[in-house]
């Protein structure tokens, strides 16, 4: 039985540079505390070369050149240690979540998947840098040595059975974590290194430093043994980003949200999964100027919102944070933030991986990324409403329709998608249309028109600026829809129009250069006028 | 006959020789698939829509434009392929497609304002790739303004869909693509059907009254003492129209075509000059330097949505 454990180093530093990859070959050091008594929490090995050291003021860390300041980001923090379980559970089902920035994986059964423990240790490593994590991994039968090497020992580290003491002896002491005043005590004996802890004799040592020098001592040997204590898989896939400076303009936002889409993209693709909807919450700048301006009208106050909220709904589980950008900078054209934002946090609701089992047979049809991003741009051409599958209500009210999304059909069955369709109405559909269906062309809305009478039909009919003598007519036809509510309220009349030849010069009119025309024309009896409409084209 | 035409075929070999391989030669064109519009006189006239290039349909309105856009959309649909309508001016009628046999939940439907809105729908639709069927209607858009719609913007919807499988169809008024579009067909209605109950029918024939379908105003039939019962509208019903279609232009080569050439080689040979062979038949020409039929007619066929209410053996026959 192995144990892999995963040692993410500065992991304040490498949470913040986890967002900005420019950084990862620069010194860096992060500052916290209260304005304005910033002082260096964390600083990289980089940073720490040049001088740089914990404690130190922000205005002392800035007079070194080259050196990179940051704010403390634990927002960040908790994301990278996210993204840090992601990549155990990429690997092992057994993960214990040890501390903030080590996990350790239980590597059993994994050999005949990923090979020998060294390779597996090594495909950590790799992934890790696919999540923007530098990660220092280590193997050992036993947990605890396995989290001291990963602490202690630079990138890969194997340790055979029967040499946990002699790989751990070189450690420094401090690497165990002892508290505050154990480490002093032990640096004032001259312990510096877990060799050397080791060597102390055990009962001395307990009358001491007590139990916690015990416990040390058996660390140090690499003799302490305990089980995993496994995490529970996370469904939460969630990515945030405070900014500096608020952004406003729509492409800063985009590089943004692009560089937080990769991160929460590679996540799922460790763990295997694609994101059904993405949720995308800005928080808003609330603006003095604004504020002095409105205060005579506080009810104004509630106008801007202090958080802009867009959830992205995917027809198809995906993880390609480029279609996924695309997407969003569509959506957020369509319907930008009120003001300029000053956080973001995304969140992707995780699915299965689609797959898709596609017919030889079968005609080509679009690939869901793309018609996904189709329908996006034809949404913010023509609006949300104006695109989609038309669907009739059932209800014979004219022009009842409503506008689906569109989809992709499911069922593809023998070569061919079914057609929902009961036996006797095939059937009977076959035998009625034996000839092509006369296309109606719909006015929406409908037309006004006049129309004279003679004896209570319509002998004349005029629209769009041209008359016609109406040569033969059907109706009336009375129809409304739901007559249990309104009552039949509209007389319809199909007409065959003969145009003058002045109507057919006219290029307002709607059937120029032509003598006849068929038309449906109503009289409705609510507004007590005659409309057009449409045609039969 | 024969020698006249076989020295006249070698003289123009000669004249053309070093200049022009094998003249009279014949070259087989980048074969063109097509589909069915499910209208088969349109299938016998064009051969069907071709895949890969822009299709005109023009016409005035109540031409029978938007049957043959029906039609073409159940014929698609029922083939499980994905379309899409960019209608220019928001007149697409789902009730009516429905009952001429569209698939609606496979169709993309962008309802637009405006001919430049359509148009740019119709180049992300194009753009996105992967509808079999794409239709741009801009039937009821003014003829004047389709007109200024640039030639390139043709030019780029014919090579935004060759060498896909997509059969771009617009309709219109006039025909604008000119040489982009690779079949043109013109519309139009040549008259409507109209058909009543047994009782008036037999109300117009005992007044030796033509009952084709046309309904004579009932006023001008009372004014002369026509009739003693009136030809009452109600009891009339709009039955369909006929529709003609020609062929205004077309690069497909149809199998008519293929076996007009075969004719004509064997008529070459043959002991019947080639003016008796092709005799009688109607021919136009079609710039190919080959004559070929140019229209048909057909019968379209009203669905009058309270049918679908009423059961099968009520209905009209």
């Amino acid at each position: 039985m192995s144990f892999a454990a995963i040692h993410i180093p500065d992991f304040i530093v490498q949470a913040v540079v986890r967002g900005e990859a420019a950084l990862r070959e620069r010194a860096v050091a992060i500052v916290d505390g209260t304005p304005p008594l910033w002082s260096v929490v964390a600083a990289n090995r980089r940073a720490a070369q040049v001088g740089i050291e914990l404690g130190m003021a922000k205005s002392q860390a800035a007079q070194f050149t080259g050196v990179e300041i940051r704010h403390r980001l634990p927002a960040q923090e908790k994301t990278t240690h996210e993204a840090l379980l992601d990549l155990g559970w990429s690997v092992s089902p057994w993960v214990e979540d040890s501390v903030q920035d080590t996990i350790v994986l239980d590597l059993a059964g994994l050999r005949s998947v990923f090979g020998p423990e060294e390779k597996i240790a090594h495909e950590l490593a790799k992934r890790g840098s696919g999540l923007g994590l530098s990660a220092r991994i280590a193997v050992a039968e036993n947990i605890e040595v396995a989290i001291l090497a990963a602490r202690g020992l630079p990138d890969v580290t194997l340790i055979p059975p029967g040499e946990e003491a002699k790989r751990l002896s070189a450690l420094p002491v401090h690497t165990l974590l002892p508290a505050p005043e154990i480490l002093e005590t032990l640096t004032r004996w001259g312990v510096e290194s877990c060799g050397r802890l080791a060597a102390l004799p055990v009962i001395q040592l307990s009358e001491r430093l007590g139990q916690e020098g015990v416990r040390l001592h058996t660390l140090a040997r690499g003799a302490l043994v305990r089980s995993l204590v496994l995490a529970k898989p996370s469904d939460n896939f969630q990515e945030e980003m405070e900014l500096d400076d608020s952004v406003e303009e729509l492409e800063s936002l985009s590089f943004v949200l692009g560089r937080l889409l990769d991160q929460l993209c590679e996540r799922l693709a460790a763990r295997s999964l694609s994101a059904r909807s993405i949720r995308m919450e800005f928080e808003l700048e609330r603006s003095f100027e604004k504020g002095l301006q409105l205060s005579a009208h506080a009810d104004q106050h509630k106008l801007i919102p202090r958080k802009f909220e867009k959830i992205l709904t995917l027809p198809v589980p995906m993880r390609d944070s480029k279609v996924l950008l695309k997407l969003a900078r569509l959506r957020l054209q369509s319907a930008p933030p009120p003001a300029a934002v000053i956080k973001i946090v995304i969140s992707a609701e995780a699915d299965r991986v689609r797959t898709t089992q596609r017919g030889l047979f079968l005609p080509a049809s679009p690939e869901p990324e793309r018609l996904e991003l189709t329908m996006a741009r034809l949404a913010n051409l023509v609006g949300d409403a104006n695109v989609g599958s038309p669907q009739l209500m059932d209800t014979h009210r004219p022009d009842a329709i409503r506008m689906e999304r569109f989809r992709l059909a499911q069922e593809a069955v023998g070569g061919r998608r079914k057609k929902a369709s009961a036996p006797g109405e095939k059937d009977s559909s076959a035998a009625r249309m034996t000839k092509p269906a006369n296309g109606f062309r719909l006015l929406r809305p409908s037309v006004p028109a006049r129309v004279e009478l003679r004896d209570g039909l319509p002998v004349r009919v005029f629209f769009y600026g041209s008359s016609g003598e109406i040569v033969a007519a059907s109706g009336p036809w009375r129809t409304s829809g739901e007559w249990w509510q309104d009552p039949w309220e509209q007389a319809e009349w199909d007409v065959e129009v003969r145009f003058s030849s002045s109507a057919q010069k006219n290029k307002r009119s709607l059937n120029p250069g032509s003598e006849r025309g068929l038309y449906l024309i109503y009289y409705d009896l609510r507004q007590q006028g005659w409309f057009l409409r449409g045609m039969y084209d | 006959m024969r020698s006249n035409l076989a020295t006249l075929r070698s003289d123009v070999e000669l004249s053309l020789a070093g200049r022009v391989v094998s003249p009279f030669g014949y070259r087989d064109r980048k074969s063109v698939e097509t589909v069915l519009t499910g209208i088969p006189e349109i299938d016998a006239l064009a051969g069907g829509f071709p895949r890969g290039a822009l299709t005109e349909i023009c016409g005035p309105p109540c031409s029978g434009r938007t049957t043959v856009l029906l039609s073409a959309l159940a014929s698609r649909t029922a083939e499980a392929e994905v379309c899409a309508l960019i209608d220019a001016r928001d007149s697409f009628d789902p009730r009516s497609a429905e009952a001429a046999g569209v698939e609606l939940q496979q169709l993309l439907w962008v309802r637009c304002r405006s001919l430049d809105q359509s148009l740019r729908a119709a180049d992300l639709v194009i753009q996105g790739g992967g509808f079999g069927f794409i239709a741009l209607d801009l039937s009821d858009v003014a003829p004047e303004t389709v007109r200024h719609v640039p030639l390139n913007a043709w030019f780029r919807f014919r090579r935004a869909v060759e060498d896909t499988s997509t059969v771009l169809l617009v309709l219109e008024q006039e025909s604008n693509a000119k040489t982009c579009a690779s079949l043109v067909l013109r519309m139009s209605m040549k008259g409507a059907k109209w058909s009543g109950t047994a009782e008036s029918n037999a109300n117009d024939n005992a007044a030796g009254i033509n009952t084709a379908g046309i309904l004579r105003h009932s006023h001008e039939f009372l004014a002369h003492g026509g009739l003693a019962q009136a030809c009452l509208p109600h009891a009339r019903l709009l039955d369909g129209s006929d529709v003609q279609a020609e062929m205004l232009h077309t690069r497909i080569q149809s199998v008519n075509f293929q076996q007009m050439q075969n004719e004509f080689r064997q008529a070459q040979n043959g002991p019947v000059s080639i003016e008796r062979h092709f005799a009688g038949r109607d021919f136009a020409n079609s710039g190919d330097g080959f004559e070929r039929s140019t229209t048909q007619s057909f019968a379209a066929q009203s669905m009058w949505s309270y049918l679908h209410a009423m059961p099968v053996e009520a209905k009209l026959k």
